[in-house]
């Protein structure tokens, strides 16, 4: 069957942003957001995992329930389930009973652990809510690791499966409509070139297309090294490192040069395993499926002026 | 009275050789499960008797190597040739298993249901295997009950365990407790309690009312049965969850926390050592992995490789007057810079490391540093070779 052409990554309104813990995602995600508002788009970033990382990468203090502007146009928020579902009481049910939600949630949430879907629900179900409202152009969504992430994203059939009937049920039609229009929802699966996350990105686009509605928007490949040498001069660089150029070298430079040549050679050797892993992603996955390069950051630290850095090296990527 | 607490160990092998369990904790993709299987490699090796690595989800060349593709969930011995072609000639045995979610709880089920014909409607109930199979929990608690199941068996020496990639680690910690707390519950002993007394204590409770409103009672009925059936294993659950939890905290367990030196894993690493201390769990060592050379840190280096970088000239054409052989002046001066700066590059993330890896190290007895490896860890060799490295 053909596929319908692809959509622009920041056309859509709803993007969610996974992948093996450790890879980046958080960062990708908080560069995606800031790439987006910086272009004019109201655009809300959801973390999940409220595990302070976006904090990190903004480093603008800890984030709510109740989305925050941090940058012109970028607005940050904290999924919180039980928050999540006294906005829901209200909106929903119009619960005169305000005042008692609270230990209501406590127990409701207790539920969750039990009945399966719940959680996953809450949170989905916020974030869908968000984009079908159009309060934003965009909505951003730090996604759960690649472990967890495919539960989430098809809890709203899940729960269509084992619901039959009830207030739950009927919202997770509407939803399920828009997790599973690729012109709205998309995911980006965020990957760095070694094994296991390569591994694990592979397993995950077959499963999000196996097990969830929601399409693949994009692959990221993440820290990716620089290339050192370029035509010829991996030839002079293996000269250099012989030991009859020691002295001459060592006489040239005015120092001992054998841990600046080592640093070179690990550094060579890094980017070679590396691409090996880059070429497997690539062969392995579908022909037209986008790919972004995000080179890897040799920063102080891993604050705001590294997210401004990857969101430039994204923009560029898709041709901003 | 308790025995006296086990002397403080000096590195990987003396926690090793005094602890019956090793649980490796970290964040995603810094090398958990291949330090757990590493260090497990050198237990066999050197310290003998019977150890067991369980793992969660290795990388496939390190599950073949371990002969984990065939046998998974079912302990496998790795065959001692393994060690004999790595030039090791182990002074014990090396065990694996890896685990499998859905089948350890069939097993739990099986283990705990009163009679065949709950067994058999718990195993076919919807719900049961979406929460088993689908929804995100089940994987804490299943890797804890196993672990527990397998040090009563007695039948190793050494357990060690690589940790589900839980959300934060604190999940696993805290799974046992939250899976006792919830067979113990009000709301389960509402919903096991027939539809009908429910709809009348509804009345009065607007609670019950609303998440009749929200679930639908359908839902809420179908979870009941579910739950009726699961209260037949009650006793034995909560049982078995408060012993998996007592095994945590015993002296012969010990902790071992897993990092690289980035921003994310050490803050994760931080935040787990300081839990483990609020809940007086031992931790044994810190492992710090895939961090770069010493060098990257030497000031002399550092100027040459500054001086390559902003006069490569200068240097390339000293080097091709004495040896004119080595290439072409330009092409000389690209490469001189080229591995200046590279150096210098590396050297910014090795510096920031060293912090981290300061910062880290204050929390922990036990601190071990293994390097950034060529390639990925694929065999006996290469785990022994890792394990060597940080023994």
């Amino acid at each position: 069957m053909e596929r319908p052409p692809r959509l622009e990554l920041l056309e859509r309104r709803l993007v969610f942003v996974t992948g093996k813990g450790g890879v980046g995602k958080t960062s990708v995600a908080a560069a995606l957001g800031l790439l987006a508002s910086s272009r004019g788009q109201r655009t809300l970033l959801v973390e999940i995992d409220a595990k302070g990382a976006l904090n990190d990468v903004f480093e603008t203090g800890p984030l709510a329930f109740e989305p925050r502007e941090i940058a012109p146009n970028l607005f940050a928020m904290a999924m919180d389930t039980e928050e999540s579902l006294k906005e829901y009481l209200k909106l929903q049910l119009r619960i005169p009973l305000l005042a008692r939600i609270g230990p209501l949630a406590k127990s409701l949430d207790f539920v969750a652990t039990a009945a399966p879907g719940v959680k996953e629900i809450l949170t989905v179900g916020k974030i869908a809510w968000e984009v079908k409202e159009r309060h934003y152009d965009l909505v951003v969504v730090d996604a759960s690791a690649t472990g967890h992430v495919v539960g989430q994203l098809a809890a709203p059939e899940a729960i269509n499966d084992l619901v039959k009937v009830g207030r739950v049920r009927d919202q997770t039609r509407w939803m399920l409509d828009l997790l599973s229009d690729p012109a709205i929802t998309g995911a980006v699966v965020v990957a760095t070139p070694e094994e296991m996350p390569v591994t694990e990105t592979l397993e995950l686009v077959d499963r999000l297309e196996a097990e969830t509605q929601v399409p693949l928007a994009a692959v990221v490949v993440n820290k990716v090294l620089p290339e050192l040498f370029g035509r010829g001069e991996q030839e002079v660089f293996d000269r250099l490192c012989g030991p009859a150029l020691a002295d001459p070298l060592a006489a040239a430079a005015g120092g001992r040069v054998a841990p600046v040549l080592d640093g070179a050679r690990l550094a060579v050797t890094l980017r070679r395993t590396r691409a090996e892993h880059i070429t497997r992603l690539r062969t392995q996955l579908p022909t037209d499926m986008p790919l972004l390069y995000v080179p890897y950051l040799f920063t102080r630290s891993h604050g705001v002026r590294a997210t401004h850095n990857i969101a430039d090296a994204l923009g560029a990527e898709l041709g901003y | 009275m308790a025995a006296p607490a086990p002397p403080a160990p000096s590195g990987l092998h003396q926690l090793l050789a005094t602890r019956e369990i090793i649980i490796t904790c970290g964040s995603g993709g810094v090398g958990k499960t291949t330090t757990a299987a590493a260090v497990a490699a050198m237990a066999a090796a050197q310290l003998g008797g019977k150890v067991l690595v369980l793992t969660v989800d290795p990388a496939r060349r390190l599950a073949t190597a371990l002969g984990l593709e065939r046998f998974g969930n079912v302990e496998t011995r790795v065959p001692p040739e393994l060690f004999t072609a790595a030039g090791v000639q182990p002074q014990g045995e090396l065990w694996a298993a890896m685990l499998d979610t859905k089948e350890s709880w069939d097993e739990l089920v099986r283990a705990h249901a009163p009679d065949a014909e709950t067994r058999e409607a718990i195993l076919a109930n919807p719900l049961y295997r979406n929460i088993t199979g689908k929804f995100v929990q089940s994987h804490d608690y299943i890797a804890m009950e196993r672990l527990y199941e397998i040090h009563r068996s007695g039948r190793y020496d050494l357990i060690v365990v690589d940790t589900p990639p839980t959300r934060n680690a604190i999940d696993f910690l805290e799974a046992p407790e939250r899976m006792a707390e919830f067979f113990s519950s009000r709301l389960l002993r509402w919903l096991i309690t027939p539809a009908r007394s429910r709809l009348v204590s509804a009345a009065s409770k607007p609670f019950y009312t609303i998440a009749d409103r929200i679930l639908g009672s359908q839902f809420l009925a179908d979870i009941a049965e579910f739950f009726v059936l699961f209260q037949t294993m009650y006793d034995g659950f909560v049982e078995r969850a408060d012993a998996v939890t007592r095994t945590l905290s015993d002296r012969r367990t010990s902790f071992v926390v897993v990092s690289t030196l980035e921003e994310g894993p050490v803050r994760e690493a931080q935040f787990f050592m300081t839990e483990l201390r609020r809940r007086e769990l031992a931790l044994g060592a810190l492992v710090l992995n895939k961090v770069l050379p010493d060098w990257f840190g030497d000031d002399a280096a550092c100027e040459v490789a500054t001086r390559l970088t902003n006069e490569p000239d200068t240097a390339a054409a000293a080097l091709t007057a004495t040896a004119p052989d080595v290439g072409e002046p330009e092409q000389v001066a690209r490469v001189l810079r080229e591995i200046g700066q590279s150096f210098l590059d590396y050297r910014i993330v090795a510096t920031r490391e060293r912090e981290q890896a300061a910062e880290l190290g204050r929390h922990a007895g036990v601190v071990v540093s293994a390097p950034y490896l060529d390639h990925d860890v694929a065999d006996l060799e290469g785990l022994l070779a890792l394990g060597r490295r940080i023994w």
